[in-house]
């Protein structure tokens, strides 16, 4: 192998890699995704089996890491299509092995070694994405945009899109990190006025939410001060454990810093679902943890406090 | 909450205590090297850009990169490796993506904290992490009640795992042999 099949430029049809986190306690995400992807003639089909992306564990064993991401990287192999997933953490790990299993032989043979006594082999035929890169390479702002049938004018939005989703910039190889460009275009295709803020690019913390209770909260908090100052009516992400500090955890970060933001934090196929009309309730905006009432009501025009949905 | 909370963060000793000549293992570094994303640790010229673009280092008295990479360069192997703070590195790879000398900095912080799991320091979220892995494929225990709401709200199955195969991987790669070492700390 050392020519691995081309990955076509742009297709309809992906593996839908929904890794660890979304399944446990972020369905919202999956929920809102399959909706808007089904309408933008994406065909989501799922994995007959799968196990965790690695990346969990790569604190504790590189080698164990890069054999659990390999033999999700078979399986989709198996399958015949390319992977998509909506957490940048699956996407990262699952992008930077399948670049390495290709590019290095002796770590392939070694790992190979290991995955043929369950009957796989790597063989870097399938790529690897997260939604976003989907998104705009597969399907294409312009083909997004005509789906916008209630254009989120007079909404200030911003993003946290995530460190993983560009970085490190050589493995994952999608945008700059240092400047990223594709939820903010996708936030803009919505109709929305894109906000910027202090130290956007900035860590929320998350993966260290585990070892220390304190710093993540610390971070997660001066973002949302900055939001907030930004004048931001609704932040959007693209990551479950991003989501979860920023949602889940706001109304615990008010009280601790004694604060009030009341930030609504959407998964982005949220918000492009309202701007492509469908309900809250379709794209499950229930499953959030700050209520969105305002913004809705906003979108839809109905009157404050209307929250039948 | 785990030993590893932020009192304990702030209380460490270690690093700052004074260091004796016998500490020094200079073949240490090569151990790091030898690994991947270790490889350029040697061109680090201690510029400081990792730490002070660390978001962690901003709200911790005690998390700095650009020690640990001095620490593993000294060849401090006991010190770093027994550092608690080397498990607050949240990986976000942004000293990896501005380190001026190209130094993977969060993959070496990855290959120190391989090699202390090594020797019997793990945190107890990632043996969770780790154990619920080898049990049921993924890293965190689905509920039965979420699994039967993703019926209900018309969501497909989710796709099985296969702890047989995981298991063969884990005994492959010392995996599970690694977490049996650290089953008592
Ligand atoms: S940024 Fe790179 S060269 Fe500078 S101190 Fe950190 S590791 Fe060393
Ligand atoms: S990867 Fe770790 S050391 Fe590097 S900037 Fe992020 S938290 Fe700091």
């Amino acid at each position: 192998m050392t020519t691995p099949k081309k990955s076509p430029n742009s297709s309809s049809k992906f593996l839908l890699f929904l890794g660890c986190a979304i399944p446990y306690r972020v369905t919202s995400y999956e929920i809102s995704t399959r909706k808007v992807l089904a309408k933008l003639g994406i065909t989501l089909i799922e994995m007959t089996e799968y196990n965790c992306c690695g990346l969990p564990i790569d604190p504790v064993n590189h080698e164990m890491m890069v054999a659990l991401a390999a033999r999700n990287l078979c399986l989709a192999e198996k399958q015949g299509l390319n992977i998509v997933t909506l957490c940048p953490g699956c996407a990262g790990t699952l992008r930077k092995v399948n670049k390495k299993l290709k590019q290095n032989k002796e770590l392939r043979e070694r790992i190979n070694g290991y995955l043929k006594e369950t009957g796989l082999e790597f063989k870097g035929t399938i790529e690897a994405k997260h939604l976003l890169q989907l998104l705009v390479e597969d399907i294409g702002l312009e083909r997004i945009k005509d789906k916008v049938k209630r254009p989120l004018t007079n909404m200030n939005v911003t993003e946290h899109a995530g460190c993983h989703v560009s970085r490190p910039a050589d493995g994952v190889d999608f945008e700059n990190p240092e400047d990223p460009e594709a939820l903010k275009n996708l936030i803009e295709v919505t109709g929305a006025k894109y906000v910027d803020y202090t130290d956007k690019i900035a860590c929320c913390g998350a993966p260290i939410a585990g070892v220390n209770d304190r710093i993540p909260l610390q971070l997660t908090r001066e973002k949302l001060v900055h939001v907030k100052e930004a004048g931001a009516q609704a932040l959007i992400t693209v990551c479950p454990f991003c989501h979860m500090m920023f949602d889940t955890n706001q109304p615990r970060i008010e009280r601790m810093f004694n604060e009030s933001f009341k930030t609504p934090v959407l998964h982005y196929p949220q918000l492009l679902g309202l701007a492509m009309d469908f309900s809250p309730e379709e794209l499950d905006l229930k499953g959030l943890r700050v209520d969105p009432t305002k913004i809705v009501s906003q979108i839809h025009g109905a009157k404050k406090g209307d929250s039948k949905w | 909450m785990s030993k590893h909370d932020s009192k304990s963060e702030e209380n460490k000793v270690t690093e700052s205590a004074p260091i004796k000549a016998h500490e020094f293992d200079s073949h240490f570094k090569y151990e790091i090297t030898e690994e991947h994303g270790g490889e350029k640790l040697k061109h680090c010229f201690q510029c400081g850009t990792c730490t002070s673009d660390c978001p962690i280092a901003r709200f911790s008295d005690s998390y700095r990169p650009r020690t640990l990479i001095r620490m593993a360069l000294l060849g401090l192997k006991d010190r770093v490796l027994s550092s608690e703070t080397l498990w607050l590195c949240a990986a976000c790879f942004t000293c990896t993506d501005r380190c001026p000398q190209d130094i993977e900095v969060a993959s070496i912080i990855r290959i120190l904290r391989n090699a202390a799991v090594h020797r019997g320091g793990i945190p107890l979220i990632f043996k969770e992490l780790g154990s619920s892995i080898l049990e049921t494929g993924i890293a965190y225990r689905i509920p039965e009640l979420r699994l039967k709401k993703r019926e209900t709200t018309g969501l497909p199955q989710l796709p099985k795992s296969n702890p047989e195969d995981i298991a063969k991987l884990a005994k492959a790669t010392g995996f599970s042999k690694l977490l049996k070492r650290n089953e008592k700390t």
